[in-house]
């Protein structure tokens, strides 16, 4: 009943004024009736009836929902406030667009990398193995991301576990499924025959893998394509049944996962999943079924009903001696096989998936979004300064309706509502900006050749997300002054009004601590953006110890390619001399660990007899290697052909000869390296010194380096790199080497970069990092050198009647502008002290992401404070130059 | 004495009045003030609010008419549920009535 009312409550209110409006007349009949002239009859019926829209409005206010009515009404007249006031208007809902969609865009990459659920069945039961941290390495080979487990180990858990109603083990792989020619990477993942069981994937198309095509020795495998990668390569035609090739190898398609499902891995989308039992096909020997030390599997469980992931940890902890012990490696000596069985498993919640990202960039994107709130913030503390004025020149306005009666409440609700207003555009609009950067983000991250897919799209948690900041901002720049202007005295707040004396001092002092916030808050961030541009700086710029511009890199795919083992060095040779005859072409050789590149190998070795105390670092080259990289040679000489048939021999680094060798002439030495138990070390004789180079990383300080002669070592390396040094443009050189390769071997598969952009990729998260808060500290210094600039105005505008006088007396106009700027510089210098104190502060929690530079960086913190100083200057210059040109005539004039 | 209704009575007596028959307000005013020999003042502020609060509840309903004079004016007539609420309100009443002299007048019990 009372909705229907709610919704003819203007017919109501209709009927009732035509019901008083016929109440008047009857009780004018009766009146004149009773003798009384028509005029006097019709006022006595008025008083006798009283307050007719009184009355009207009681009855009113029963029809409607007085709370939703007053909301609307409040919402309505803060609309048509800021309609009056455009650029106001305008200012604000651009402002909190910048600090809300800063802010959504990104909770939305944490919302995609943390905290978004798998779309799988009852996500919140799925765990993943993994190991307790652990001192010291496991000896052996770790492949792909997520390298926990070895098959014989997985095989032991299988068995032993009690833990789980299904289990299965994935890992990560690269397959290449052109044949021949320069190849075509997709993104791979072995799985055990229940992995998408386990996970709770339901096929799209076809079947998916199941425990039957999972037996070990399968022959020609088949697998299983991601929805994204049946679109992107197939054109979504059916393929059920249909051959492919794999790493050179026919397979057969079975099926197709859904579209919502990418894999258990955030950030990276699978292309084709191949069950495990193909990995000795195609990734040839060594067996991972028969080897304990090959690690590139993680195990995923989906618990058992009533069962923890604390009892699950426990229990496989339990487990862990047992499943160790069976699996001991029979290679190790006795200081691995200690560190060996001490290795536990635990299990941690996978509901979410698994990500690299989120070691990766955990503080990165908890920096980022303090830098985004700390920018909002800053916004905030803005508009609240623009509403304290505005609030301030509706004074009066104020006053007389609290004078009459309106209560303080009404008013504050009327204000916040404004706030309100401005608050859901300003968050809408940082939706739209939000979605726009996020995108943008995303591809900041993946820039330089990192694979990466994220779906930042909105959910209900980002709109949430979205929502509270709005309401949070709101609260910040719409109570505060709401409560401020209403918290007047009708009576001196109209005669402040009314002439213009200095206004009451407590109102100043807010507004000028709000913009004391500001100047401190963007100096954190103007401080923080240049730690972050000279470590990018200091990383892109430090000496590598190698030159990487015009240096290609084409990784060899030679598995398909057959090249037999024994005449595989003058294969590589007969290759070689081919590229480095083409024109254009100064330098090739092939390497095996590529440089920057993440990935790296060390080994244990022994000089003079003693094991060394640390593991040197180890890379496999061609004669002219250093030639491409153009790291010089300090003493003794490069790899030579004639070499592949000597005395196994090797280069060392400076770092290398100063830590293992110490002092005296390094070359001729020798160092052997430990190999497994009962097999003989090889010993290396030292035939050169190189100068040091970055190996895997730009982070890592300089390494121990020892270079092996690719030539001497049987080919174990069947995924070498070709380095050619060329002053060509791309696609000429890329061509050439193309054909020359397909001359020689047309199943070689290529996939070209250079090394510029290798190391490009190395740095996604520095640039990431220097863009960002360089992008913030800007728009963080912009709002609050408004901020100045809008109080210094204020204040010159309030002041002109005081300034007028003081200039009739004689004041000059260089002692005003003195006046103003030195209340500014109070501002701005109280501002950038407690600033430099929360920037150290600040800078400290990001230490680790900084290279080469303190976080306290004198120079830093000095040239933030200098420019935030001049630009502070220039704000504040304007107002001043007004109020030294104020004319006292007019001035005292006014009003 | 200057009758200010309790709380709450007012509508008691408009259902009362309605009871015998249709009438508008200006009539339901005049019938209340006459029948308490003019001691109830009706407030024409609270009584058309208190109209519409019966006629929202259903207790009440209302039709435009025809007045004594020849005006148009909104009649109010009670529905089968205003009668039963009436007389629970008015055994209510009386119980109340009741309870209050039996404290203003304990003697005479």
């Amino acid at each position: 009943m009372g909705w229907t009312r709610f919704f003819r409550r203007r017919y109501w209110d209709d009927e009732r004024a035509r019901e008083l409006d016929a109440y008047l007349q009857i009780e004018t009949d009766d009146n004149v009736a009773r003798g009384m002239p028509p005029a006097e009859a019709r006022a006595a019926a008025q008083r006798r009836l009283g307050n007719a829209t009184r009355v009207r409005e009681e009855i009113y206010e029963m029809n409607t929902l007085t709370w939703l009515e007053q909301r609307y009404h409040d919402l309505r007249y803060g609309a048509r406030v800021l309609a009056r006031n455009p650029t106001f208007a305008a200012v604000a809902i651009l402002t909190l667009a910048l600090g809300t969609g800063a802010n959504t865009a990104m909770f939305q990459v944490m919302n995609a990398v943390w905290l978004r659920p798998l779309p799988v069945e009852r996500p919140e039961q799925l765990v993943s193995v993994e190991l307790v941290p652990h001192k010291g390495g496991r000896s052996g080979s770790r492949t792909g991301r997520y390298s926990v487990l070895s098959v014989p180990e997985w095989e032991q858990i299988r068995t032993r576990q009690h833990v789980f109603s299904s289990a299965a083990v994935w890992g990560t792989a690269f397959f290449n499924i052109a044949r021949g020619g320069p190849m075509q990477l997709v993104e791979g993942i072995w799985a055990s025959g229940a992995f998408f069981d386990t996970v709770g994937v339901q096929a799209w198309r076809g079947r998916l893998l199941t425990p039957a095509d999972d037996r070990r020795g399968c022959g020609s495998p088949g697998v299983v394509l991601s929805y994204a990668f049946w679109q992107r390569q197939f054109g979504g035609e059916p393929v059920i049944g249909r051959p492919m090739s794999l790493d050179g190898h026919p397979v057969e398609i079975l099926g197709i996962t859904p579209p919502a499902f990418t894999g258990i891995e955030v950030g990276r989308s699978f292309d084709v999943a191949a069950p495990l039992c193909a990995v000795p096909l195609l990734e040839g020997p060594p067996d991972p079924y028969t080897t304990s030390t090959l690690w590139f599997l993680d195990a995923i469980g989906r618990l058992a009903p009533g069962m923890s992931v604390q009892q699950a940890s426990a229990r496989l902890g339990a487990l862990s001696p047992a499943i160790y012990h069976a699996t001991l490696p029979a290679t190790y000596d006795a200081e691995d096989r200690q560190g060996y069985l001490a290795l536990t498993l635990t299990a941690v919640p996978a509901g979410t998936g698994v990500s690299t990202l989120r070691d990766a960039y955990q503080t990165p994107v908890w920096i980022l979004l303090g830098i985004t709130g700390l920018v909002l913030l800053i916004a905030c503390a803005n508009l609240a300064n623009l509403m304290l004025a505005r609030a301030t020149t509706r004074v009066r306005e104020i006053s007389v309706r609290l004078a009459i009666g309106a209560s303080r409440r009404r008013i504050v609700e009327q204000l916040v509502a404004e706030s309100l207003l401005v608050a859901v555009l300003g968050t809408a609009a940082g939706l739209l900006v939000a979605r726009w950067s996020s995108a943008a983000l995303v591809a900041l991250i993946a820039r330089g050749g990192t694979a990466l897919s994220l779906d930042v799209a909105f959910d209900a948690r980002v709109f949430g997300f979205a929502i509270g900041i709005a309401v949070l901002a709101c609260l910040i720049f719409g109570l505060t002054p709401a409560l401020r202007a209403t918290a007047v005295d009708p009576g001196t707040a109209m005669k402040v009004g009314a002439r213009g004396t200095t206004e009451a001092a407590g109102r100043f002092t807010l507004r000028s601590s709000l913009v004391v916030v500001q100047v401190a808050l963007s100096l954190v961030l103007v401080v923080g953006a240049l730690l972050f541009a000279r470590t990018a700086r200091n990383l892109a710029t430090q000496p590598m110890g190698f030159q990487p511009r015009h240096v290609l890199v084409a990784a060899l795919d030679l598995t398909p390619a057959n090249v037999p083992a024994d005449p595989s060095a003058m294969f590589h040779e007969r290759l070689l001399s081919r590229i480095r005859a083409l024109p254009g072409v100064e330098a090739a050789a092939e390497v095996s660990v590529l440089p920057i590149d993440g990935s790296g190998w060390n080994d244990r070795v022994v000089v003079d007899g003693r094991e060394a105390q640390t593991l040197p670092m180890f890379n496999a080259i061609t004669p002219g290697y250093f030639d491409v990289m153009q790291t010089p040679i300090a003493i003794g000489r490069d790899f030579q052909r004639a070499d592949a048939i000597g005395p196994l021999a090797a280069i060392v680094n400076e770092t290398f000869a100063r830590r293992y060798l110490g002092s005296g002439d390094p070359l001729g030495r020798t160092f052997d390296v430990v190999t497994p138990v009962g097999t003989p070390r090889p010993r290396y004789t030292i035939v050169g010194v190189v100068k040091d180079s970055k190996y895997s990383s730009l982070r890592q300080p300089l390494l121990p380096i020892a270079y092996l002669d690719m030539d001497q070592r049987p080919a174990d390396d069947s995924s070498p790199h070709l380095m050619v040094r060329s002053g060509l443009a791309l696609p000429a050189i890329t061509g050439e080497i193309t054909r020359t390769m397909a001359k020689a071997n047309p199943e070689i598969s290529l996939r070209y970069r250079t090394m510029e952009s290798v190391i490009d990729a190395g740095l996604s998260r520095e640039r990431l990092m220097a863009i960002l808060s360089g992008v913030f500290g800007g728009l963080a210094a912009l709002i609050a050198m408004l901020g100045l600039y809008g109080v210094m105005s204020y204040a010159v505008a309030r002041r002109r009647v005081e300034i007028g006088i003081r200039m009739a007396l004689g004041a000059e106009a260089a002692s005003v502008l003195r006046m103003v700027l030195r209340q500014a510089g109070a501002l701005l210098a109280a501002g950038l002290l407690i600033g430099g104190v929360l920037a150290i502060a600040a800078a400290r929690t990001a230490a680790s992401l900084l290279y080469g530079i303190q976080p306290w960086d004198p120079l830093t913190l000095g040239a933030s404070m200098a420019g935030l100083a001049i630009v502070g200057a220039l704000a504040t210059w304007l107002p001043a130059r007004r109020a030294s040109h104020v004319d006292p005539t007019v001035a005292l004039r006014q009003d | 004495m200057q009758g200010e209704l309790l709380q709450g009575t007012l509508d008691l007596l408009i259902l009362k009045t309605l009871a015998l028959g249709p009438a508008h307000g200006h009539t339901i005013a005049h019938v209340i003030e006459h029948r308490s020999d003019a001691v109830l003042q009706v407030e024409h502020g609270s009584l058309y609010p208190a109209l519409h609060r019966l006629e929202d509840r259903g207790w009440i309903a209302s039709f435009w008419g025809t007045s004594e004079n020849n005006r148009r004016a909104r009649y109010y007539r009670l529905t089968p549920r205003g009668r039963q609420q009436l007389a629970d309100q008015t055994s209510r009443w009386d119980e109340i009535v009741r309870a209050i002299n039996r404290i203003l007048r304990p003697a005479e019990e």
